[in-house]
C-alpha cells in the first residue's frame, strides 16, 4: 500500500523531472511561471547573453503592476511620467514580443497585480506548480497549487528550461478550527498566525492551511491568508481544494471546460492530503478566540488585537528581541504600553495583492457607505486589476468611495511598494490592508499599521485607529 | 554545456563590518525605489539607503557601512533571519557591488540565500554561539580579519588562547557550484533530455497561448 501523502508532497512528486540526492537538489518542473517588469529585465538579458531561448512562452503570462502608476486614465491611456518605470515597461514589451509571450499590458482589459490576475483568468489551479518572481506568489496556494517567489536569476532558468533546482521543504500544519467572531476577517486569521509563528518561524517550510476555519472560507479570503505566508518566512501556503474552489475557476477564461472540466475535477479531488498523513510540524488557532489584528511595530509579526496594547520591550524574552522590538518602537514613534485605539494617522490605503479583490472592497464599502473620510486623511483605494475595478463600478462601489472622499485609482500594486508615485511621505502614518510594514516600505520615512480593510474603512472614517465592531 | 557564469569561492579573509540588528529585510538593503533599473550593476550605491543616508542625503555617521574601515571589508556579519521580505535579486546584487562577498549570520531567509548563492556572495549560518562569539571578538577588535574556507565550510578568527574553527553547513550541490563557479542555468541545460521526457508524459495543465 502506498504511504499516506500529504497536499504538498503529492505535487512535489507530480513535478519531480530527476529526483534530489545528497549531491544534487530535485529537477522541478514549473506548470505555469508568471512575469513583470521588475524582477525580469536582468534574466532575459541573461538569456540573450548566452544565446538561449524560452523554451514554454505558452506556460508563460507576463504583466505590468509594480512600477505602473494608478493615477486616472487620460481618454483611456495611462500616463508614466517616471522615465525610468517607462523604460522598464518598454522593455518587458520587447521581451514578450521578441520571446513569443503574453502580455497583459496597460492597455489590456485583462493588467492587473500578477497576484490577482491568476486566479481571476482561471490560469492559477489546483495541483500547478506556479512561480513569479515575486514573493507573494504563495497567493496562489489558495487553489492547492504549490506556488512560490524567486529571484531573477531562477526567473531566467525558468524561461530557458521551465525547470528549477529545488530542494524538497518541510512541511507545515496550520489548523484553525472553530467560527470567526462578527469583523474578524481572512487578514485577522493570518496576523495572528504571523505573531504566533513568528517572523521566520516558518522558514524552510510550506504551509498547509487546514481546520473548519479555513473550509469556511471563500477562495478570496483563502488567497488573503496564502498571500501572507511568506511573512512567516515559508516557501509557500496551501490550502486543500475544495467545492469552493471548483465553483470559483468554473466558466473562467483559462478554466477545463466540457470533458476536460470533469476529468480536471476528478484529478483536482484526489489532491487533498491522505489519512494519516503526517506533518513535521503543527500548529493550531481557535478561531473563535481571534479579534481584528493591526501591526504596531516593523516587520509582520508584531500584531496585537487592536484594542490590545504596544507590548513592553523589557518583557521580551532575548536581548536581540528586545533590541528588534525597541528600535520598531522608536522607529513608529510609539511608546510600550500605549493603545493603538484612537492613534491618528494621516493616510489609509486599501489595496494590494493582499486585500484589492472584490470581496475586499465590497466590505471597505460597507463600512463607507454614508460616511466619510475623515478631514486630513487621504484614502487610496486601489482595485487588483481592471477587471476588479469594472466589477467594482458596475456595483456602484466606485461611488461609495468617491462620495465619501477616498480616491478611486487604476490597478497596480500602488502603495504596497512605493516605486510608482503612490508613497507616504516622512513622518506620515498609514492604515494599510498591504502584506509590510517594514521601514520605509511604503515610502521613506513613513509608518505602516497594517489590517484588514473593514479597519482600514473604520480608520478613515474615524480619522485614528479603530474598531470596526465598536463604530458609532 | 557547462557554463562558468560566477566567479569561484573557495576562501575569503577579510575584516567585517557589524550590523547585529535580526531580521534585516530587503526592503532595508535595497529600498524599492531603486528597483526600477533594468540592470544588474551599479546598485551598491545605494545599498541599506534610508539608514546609511539621512533626509538631506549625508551619510549618518553613526552607520556602521559609513565608516572608513567599511570599504576594505568583504565580510558583513548580521543578526538573525536576515534578507527576510520580498525576493528582489537586486538584494544580493547591491552588497556585491558595494564589495562584499559573504554575510554572517544565524539564519537567512530562503530566497536570500538562494539569491545570494547564484552571485557568489555567500551566506553563512553560524551556531547561535559561534555567532555571538565572532561578535564579542568584533567589538573588542574590530579590525579582527576572519577566515571563511568553503572547502572545509569552517570560519576561523582570532580568539584566545587559539583560534578555533567554526563549522558552517552549505548545501553540497551550492558549494559544489561556488568551488568551481558553475552556474545552475548550465546544469539545467544539460538536464535537458530528462526535460523532454518529463514533458512528453506531462501536458501542459493550463496554455497562457
Amino acid at each position: 500500500m502506498e504511504a499516506p501523502r500529504t497536499l504538498f508532497e503529492k505535487i512535489w512528486d507530480d513535478h519531480v523531472v530527476r529526483p534530489e540526492t545528497a549531491d544534487t537538489p530535485a529537477v522541478l518542473y514549473v506548470d505555469l511561471h508568471l512575469v513583470h517588469e521588475v524582477t525580469s529585465p536582468q534574466a532575459f538579458a541573461e538569456l540573450r547573453n548566452r544565446g538561449v531561448g524560452v523554451r514554454r512562452p505558452d506556460l508563460t503570462l507576463a504583466t505590468m503592476d509594480h512600477s505602473t502608476p494608478t493615477t486616472p486614465r487620460s481618454r483611456g491611456r495611462l500616463q508614466v511620467l517616471d522615465s525610468q518605470a517607462a523604460t522598464q515597461l518598454a522593455q518587458l514589451e520587447t521581451n514578450c514580443d521578441q520571446y513569443g509571450i503574453r502580455l497583459f499590458g496597460l492597455e489590456d482589459t485583462r493588467q492587473g497585480i500578477v497576484h490577482v490576475i491568476g486566479p481571476e483568468q482561471g490560469l492559477t489551479q489546483p495541483g500547478m506548480t506556479i512561480v513569479c518572481g515575486d514573493s507573494h506568489t504563495s497567493t496562489h496556494g489558495a487553489f492547492g497549487a504549490l506556488a512560490f517567489g524567486i529571484g531573477t536569476s531562477e526567473v531566467g532558468y525558468v524561461l530557458a528550461t521551465q525547470t528549477l533546482l529545488q530542494r524538497k521543504p518541510r512541511n507545515m500544519e496550520v489548523r484553525i478550527d472553530g467560527v470567526l467572531p462578527r469583523g474578524v476577517t481572512a487578514k485577522d486569521i493570518i496576523l495572528a498566525v504571523i505573531a504566533r509563528i513568528g517572523i521566520g518561524g516558518a522558514t524552510g517550510h510550506v504551509l498547509e492551511y487546514t481546520g473548519s476555519a479555513i473550509r469556511s472560507l471563500s477562495m478570496e479570503e483563502r488567497m488573503t491568508i496564502c498571500n501572507m505566508s511568506i511573512e512567516a518566512g515559508a516557501r509557500a501556503g496551501l490550502v486543500a481544494p475544495d467545492d469552493t474552489t471548483f465553483e470559483y475557476i468554473a466558466g473562467r477564461p483559462y478554466a477545463p471546460a466540457g470533458a476536460d472540466w470533469d476529468a480536471a475535477i476528478a484529478r483536482w479531488r484526489a489532491l487533498a492530503g491522505n489519512d494519516g498523513a503526517s506533518y513535521d510540524l503543527s500548529v493550531q488557532l481557535d478561531a473563535a478566540e481571534l479579534a481584528p489584528m493591526i501591526t504596531f511595530g516593523t516587520n509582520p509579526s508584531m500584531a496585537i488585537p487592536i484594542d490590545g496594547c504596544v507590548p513592553e520591550p523589557t518583557r521580551a524574552r532575548t536581548g536581540a528581541e528586545r533590541a528588534d522590538l525597541d528600535k520598531a518602537l522608536r522607529y513608529m514613534a510609539l511608546d510600550p504600553g500605549q493603545p493603538l485605539l484612537g492613534h491618528a494617522v494621516d493616510v489609509v490605503f486599501v489595496g494590494s495583492c493582499t486585500n484589492s479583490r472584490i470581496s475586499d472592497l465590497r466590505q471597505a464599502a460597507t463600512v463607507m457607505r454614508g460616511r466619510r473620510v475623515a478631514p486630513g486623511v487621504r484614502m487610496l483605494v486601489v482595485p487588483g486589476s481592471q477587471l476588479v475595478k469594472r466589477e467594482a463600478e458596475a456595483e456602484g462601489l466606485d461611488l461609495v468611495f468617491k462620495e465619501a472622499g477616498a480616491e478611486w485609482r487604476e490597478a497596480g500594486c500602488s502603495m504596497c511598494i512605493a516605486m510608482n508615485g503612490d508613497q507616504l511621505q516622512p513622518g506620515q502614518s498609514a492604515v494599510s490592508t498591504s502584506n509590510r510594514n517594514f521601514e520605509g516600505r511604503q515610502g521613506k520615512g513613513g509608518r505602516t499599521f497594517l489590517a484588514s480593510p473593514l479597519t482600514a474603512a473604520a480608520t478613515a472614517v474615524t480619522g485614528a485607529i479603530a474598531d470596526v465592531r465598536t463604530l458609532s | 554545456m557547462t557554463t562558468t557564469a560566477i566567479e569561484p569561492f573557495t576562501m575569503l579573509v577579510s575584516t567585517c563590518v557589524v550590523l547585529p540588528a535580526e531580521n534585516v529585510d530587503t526592503d532595508q538593503i535595497i529600498p524599492a525605489r531603486f528597483l526600477k533599473t533594468v540592470d544588474r550593476r551599479g546598485l551598491g550605491a545605494n545599498l541599506f539607503s534610508d539608514w546609511r543616508v539621512d533626509d538631506q542625503g549625508r551619510p549618518r555617521p553613526d552607520f556602521p557601512l559609513n565608516s572608513p574601515e567599511a570599504s576594505e571589508a568583504a565580510i558583513l556579519v548580521a543578526g538573525h533571519n536576515f534578507g527576510c521580505g520580498s525576493s528582489r535579486e537586486h538584494a544580493p546584487w547591491a552588497l556585491l557591488d558595494f564589495g562584499f562577498r559573504a554575510v554572517i549570520s544565524t539564519g537567512f531567509a530562503d530566497i536570500f540565500r538562494n539569491n545570494a548563492l547564484k552571485n557568489g556572495l555567500l551566506p553563512v549560518a553560524l551556531s547561535p554561539d559561534a555567532h555571538a562569539t565572532l561578535l564579542q571578538v568584533l567589538t573588542a577588535s574590530p579590525r579582527t580579519e576572519v577566515t571563511i574556507d568553503l572547502r572545509s565550510q569552517t570560519v576561523t578568527f582570532p580568539h584566545p588562547p587559539s583560534p578555533i574553527p567554526h563549522p558552517f553547513r552549505i548545501d553540497p550541490f551550492a558549494r559544489h557550484c561556488l568551488l568551481n563557479g558553475v552556474d545552475e542555468l548550465g546544469f539545467l541545460l544539460e538536464a535537458d533530455d530528462a526535460i523532454a521526457a518529463y514533458e512528453s508524459t506531462h501536458p501542459p495543465r493550463v496554455r497562457t497561448c
